[in-house]
């Protein structure tokens, strides 16, 4: 039998998911009274480093979902993280010992300020919010996460691009080292993942730094990896260490490795199938053993905030 | 006891006891008595039933090939066990993609069936596999005659079209598809050289049928 020590014990463990949901409503209710006597607090981003810890200053946001979160373990042993292993429970078995920091996150290409900055650095200027997003993966699961994360748009900005960068593109760590996964060429590494400045100045995308309102676990993409809910789940490129502006599409993983299956766009579309298999319904996952699929949204059901991106645009070839 | 016996009633029903403990723990692990499914308990259960039907073809194909090279001809004497379990756990697999995975929306699983190649072969091969356990009685074995030895052909056929239902469902890395490849290329391969060396013996020694005569005690 597995006794865990008390300090194995993760604080959302001991709170149960509906005291957590309430206790962010109370401390949303005791900031907004608060202000009346005193000043908004200064939001610089501080995100602690061990795991576990809880991120302090978080703001709800207007675009949570009210659906009950998919639970903490299904989120952290249910990956599709390929620098730890090809498995679903490989990220899980095999980053727990990766050490996300020191971090550093270089920003080149067309913008006005670019450089590489210490994690930290990085956070500062910005504002942390929790977003309960539905996250539809390629293979037809689905799950609802309570990320932490700043607002892509706000970063975005933030560094100035010029008129030039027509893209955003993000790389993963290269490290064989310390992601085993990436002794394999079953993808060519590092991972790539790109977005036009028009999806990544949206106010969806998220960078996400946490997760049930504690610092980023390793299985999801410690320490900063993109949220992009109307997109499949692989767009969410996961410790990101490069994010550039450039001019031209940048290549992207999947797209490189499978271009007739994987698309550019990857937006979520219940009418164009993959090839292999229909997209039409998903498996919510922690929906239980007997529970059937649901059908599955255009846009993942952000198509209010979104679908004007692709006016035009014939979605059956631009999957 | 004689071997005869010896097998039918002590190792019978030992194998058969072995080859359901796979079933036994999946239903384990769904009641978590044994252990877990996991977070996608469905997909779980899908895989596992599909990687045991696709083991047993293979064990079972592998029956005639063992026979061969250590002489043991009691072996013989699992094949349709071992068969029967091919067809019981990739009915299973099929069971549960119907029920659990589509939920029986028959609009879906029509549509599967037909546009999805990978699923259009495994459904051919479980067709397959339900032709020959009907007909694995001695009754029918009898019945049929010469027709039975070229139907139970098809577990060659179901051995292929299962691995290529494996690989072509896989999303990229082929690792686990290719060892199955590996093992069914073995078993066919020596299948294609036992052959061979039969009937390349027969053209250098065309005396072979008489000297298999005086052997077996014919005057």
């Amino acid at each position: 039998m597995l006794i865990r020590k008390p300090s194995d014990i993760r604080p959302s463990e001991i709170t149960s998911r509906d005291n957590y949901l309430n206790r962010r409503q109370f401390m949303s209710a005791g900031l907004a009274a608060g202000s009346i006597a005193l000043a908004p607090p200064a939001l610089t981003a501080v995100v602690p480093r061990a795991e576990f810890a809880k991120i302090p200053d978080v703001q709800n946001s207007e675009f949570s979902t009210d659906e009950t979160p998919t639970s903490y373990d299904d989120i952290t042993t249910y990956n599709n993280f390929w620098e730890f292993g090809t498995a679903k429970d490989d990220p899980a078995k095999h980053s727990t010992g990766f050490e996300p920091r020191p971090w550093r996150i270089t920003v080149d290409g067309h913008a006005e300020k670019t450089g590489s900055f210490h994690f930290d650095d990085f956070m500062k200027p910005f504002d942390l919010e929790e977003r309960i997003y539905r996250m539809r993966c390629v293979e037809a699961w689905s799950m609802i996460i309570p990320w932490v994360g700043v607002s892509l748009a706000d970063v975005v900005k933030h560094f100035r691009p010029t008129s030039k960068a027509k893209y955003v593109a993000f790389e993963t760590l290269h490290d064989p080292v310390r992601m085993p996964g990436q002794r394999r060429d079953v993808l060519e590494w590092p991972y790539r993942e790109g977005l036009t400045i028009a999806e990544a100045t949206n106010p969806l995308p998220i960078l996400a730094v946490g997760l049930y309102g504690e610092a980023l676990p390793n299985p999801n993409g410690a320490p900063i990896r993109l949220v992009v809910p109307w997109k499949y789940g692989f767009k969410g490129i996961k410790s990101i260490v490069r994010i550039s502006f450039v001019e031209e599409q940048p290549q992207t993983s999947w797209n490189m490795s499978q271009p007739w299956e994987y698309g550019f766009h990857a937006n979520v579309n219940p009418e164009v199938d993959h090839p292999r298999w229909s997209q039409a319904r998903e498996r919510r996952i922690g929906s239980g053993r007997f529970a059937s699929k649901q059908p599955t949204l255009m846009f993942n059901g952000y198509g209010e905030h979104v679908a004007h991106l692709y006016k035009g645009l014939d979605l059956r070839k631009n999957y | 006891m004689d071997t005869l016996k010896q097998i039918r009633f002590v190792w019978k029903p030992v194998v058969f006891l072995l080859c359901l403990v796979p079933a036994l723990l999946l239903l384990g692990d769904t009641f978590e008595i044994t252990g877990a499914l996991g977070a996608n308990p469905v997909e779980e259960i899908q895989d596992r039933l599909g990687n045991w039907g696709l083991r047993f073809i293979l064990i079972a194909l592998a029956v005639t090939p063992l026979r061969r090279i250590t002489g043991w001809n009691g072996l013989q004497r699992f094949r349709r066990m071992l068969g029967l379990y091919a067809f019981f756990y990739t009915l299973l697999h099929f069971l549960a993609w119907l029920f659990l995975d589509q939920g029986m929306l028959l609009s879906a699983i029509l549509e599967d069936i037909v546009k999805r190649p990978f699923i259009t072969i495994g459904f051919a091969a479980l067709l397959i596999l339900t032709a020959m356990a009907a007909t694995s009685t001695n009754g029918m074995r009898r019945r049929l005659g010469r027709r039975w030895q070229q139907l139970h052909y098809g577990a060659y056929v179901v051995g292929i079209l299962g691995v290529w239902h494996y690989w072509w469902q896989v999303k990229k890395d082929i690792r686990e598809p290719l060892i199955y490849a590996v093992i069914l290329a073995l078993l066919l391969g020596l299948r294609l050289w036992f052959r061979y060396r039969k009937s390349s013996r027969r053209q250098r020694k065309p005396k072979h049928t008489e000297t298999l005569e005086t052997r077996s005690g014919k005057p």
